[in-house]
């Protein structure tokens, strides 16, 4: 199985590769349309700025690249926010793979630190990402901004207010938390991605 | 449910080696770093803190190759700390694959580099160690692994941290650190009232209650131990279970 990650200007993308690695798979790193296209699985990791990486994506027309990919694509972290509509992060236009928009979260009490980090629930997953596994199983998280519930969320995660840890529309797939740092429960959601 | 209060394990690394002994059974290297770390991870352990002791050039690069092999076989987040001065340190630990550096003495010295860390690689990524001792003017923040005083208070300095931009500050109580008798809960409530970034509590645990007392009493958001875990003094499954029976929401 051909695996690439797609290049561009976020961090992290490192952690993904290891990862892969443990399940047997050498991915690769890779900006290049042709070798993007004629791949079996996409994973579009990282962790950065919104309109920075935006920004990055239409210079090198890696934007309507990934929109037209046609293989199961997974998004995660930085990854799922720029697949929505618009992000409230340097207040930005993004892929709009997904009918959302990303917010930044706003605390209502002290305890509400932000960004939200380390170790959360998933409520109701469903979809092939999530195959086999029962309500509330815990995943990593590090996120400032999130995208609300919407009718594309397949796992719900609640923090300050319930938002969407996961989407899913056709061939697009995202997380808003790492799988690559969840211990054997983010390898199982990688291995899932895996068999689609 | 809500956000899971995390239990932590240190290892302290000197020429790629874990320094203090373990109990581990069934390691093949009970001293490899990368091995103990998966069986920590294995057991529950939530993230897990390397701390580079060695003092030499040569024992850095072993350091940045052991994070390396950490990197590639442990599937949970790691911070890393130790000898860490400059841009350029945290950039060569973070490209080696640790999710998080912790700095000290180098905050302490120079309290920009908290500032230059959270603008190049993002607050989440920064640590801010502060070791202190409470003495009759109340606590103050130590160097050089605390055997220099300064004059920087306690709370201050957390808030100074806290405003430059840190993500997250690790806070050990020389006074409470190896007695084995509990938290510095205290002035970890303080800490926890005073700032808007999360705290980890260190020094002091002896028993499963200690760590129950850190996160109720002390308001911590994760609890720090280096020789209760490493001598198998606690099973972190069992003081999970622990402390999830105590109402504690953890990850199990």
């Amino acid at each position: 199985m051909k695996v690439a990650i797609v290049k561009y200007n976020a961090g992290n993308i490192c952690s993904v590769v290891n990862a892969l690695n443990r399940v047997g798979v050498s991915p690769l790193v890779t900006d290049n349309p042709e070798e993007l296209l004629s791949a079996d699985k996409i994973l579009f990791p990282g962790q950065g700025e919104a309109k920075n990486t935006m920004a990055y994506l239409k210079e090198h027309k890696l934007d309507q690249l990934i929109r037209d990919l046609k293989q199961p694509v997974l998004g995660i972290c930085i990854g799922q926010q720029l697949m929505c509509r618009h992000s409230e992060e340097g207040d930005v236009d993004c892929l709009g793979i997904f009918d959302v928009d990303v917010l930044k979260f706003r605390p209502q009490r002290h305890e509400d630190k932000v960004p939200h980090m380390g170790w959360n629930t998933l409520k109701q997953p469903k979809d092939a990402l999530f195959k086999g596994f029962e309500e509330n199983e815990f995943v990593y998280f590090v996120h400032s901004f999130y995208v609300p519930v919407c009718a594309q969320t397949t796992a719900v995660t609640e923090y300050i207010q319930p938002f969407s840890a996961s989407l899913h529309k056709d061939n697009f797939y995202a997380t808003q938390f790492h799988p690559e740092k969840s211990g054997n429960v983010g390898e199982r959601i990688i291995r899932n991605f895996l068999d689609l | 449910m809500a956000l899971a209060k995390r239990i932590i394990p240190c290892l302290d690394i000197k020429d790629g080696q874990t320094v203090k002994g373990t109990n581990f059974i069934n390691l093949r290297q009970a001293g490899d770093p990368v091995e103990l770390g998966k069986a920590y991870s294995e057991q529950g352990a939530d993230e897990l803190v390397y701390l580079d002791i060695t003092a030499s050039h040569e024992g850095r690069k072993t350091f940045t190759s052991m994070v390396q092999q950490v990197a590639a076989q442990i599937s949970i987040p790691f911070t890393v700390g130790g000898g860490i001065n400059e841009l350029a340190d945290v950039d060569r630990l973070l490209n080696a694959g640790a999710d998080k550096i912790s700095i000290n003495s180098a905050a302490l010295r120079r309290p920009e580099l908290i500032d230059e860390i959270a603008r190049h690689f993002g607050s989440q990524v920064c640590v801010v160690a502060i070791d202190a001792k409470q003495t009759e003017e109340g606590w103050f923040c130590y160097l050089n692994g605390g055997r220099v005083k300064t004059e920087r208070k306690l709370l201050e300095w957390a808030r100074e941290v806290n405003d430059r931009g840190a993500g997250e500050i690790l806070f050990t109580s020389m006074d409470h650190d190896g007695v084995k008798t509990g938290f510095a809960n205290e002035a970890l409530a303080q800490l926890a009232d005073s700032l808007s970034i999360p705290v980890i509590a260190s020094g002091g645990a002896g028993n499963m209650e200690h760590f129950k007392d850190a996160f109720t009493l002390g308001k911590s958001d994760a609890a720090l131990a280096a020789s209760v875990f490493h001598f198998g003094e606690i099973k972190i499954p069992d003081l999970k279970q622990y402390l999830r029976n105590e109402g504690i929401e953890v990850r199990l």
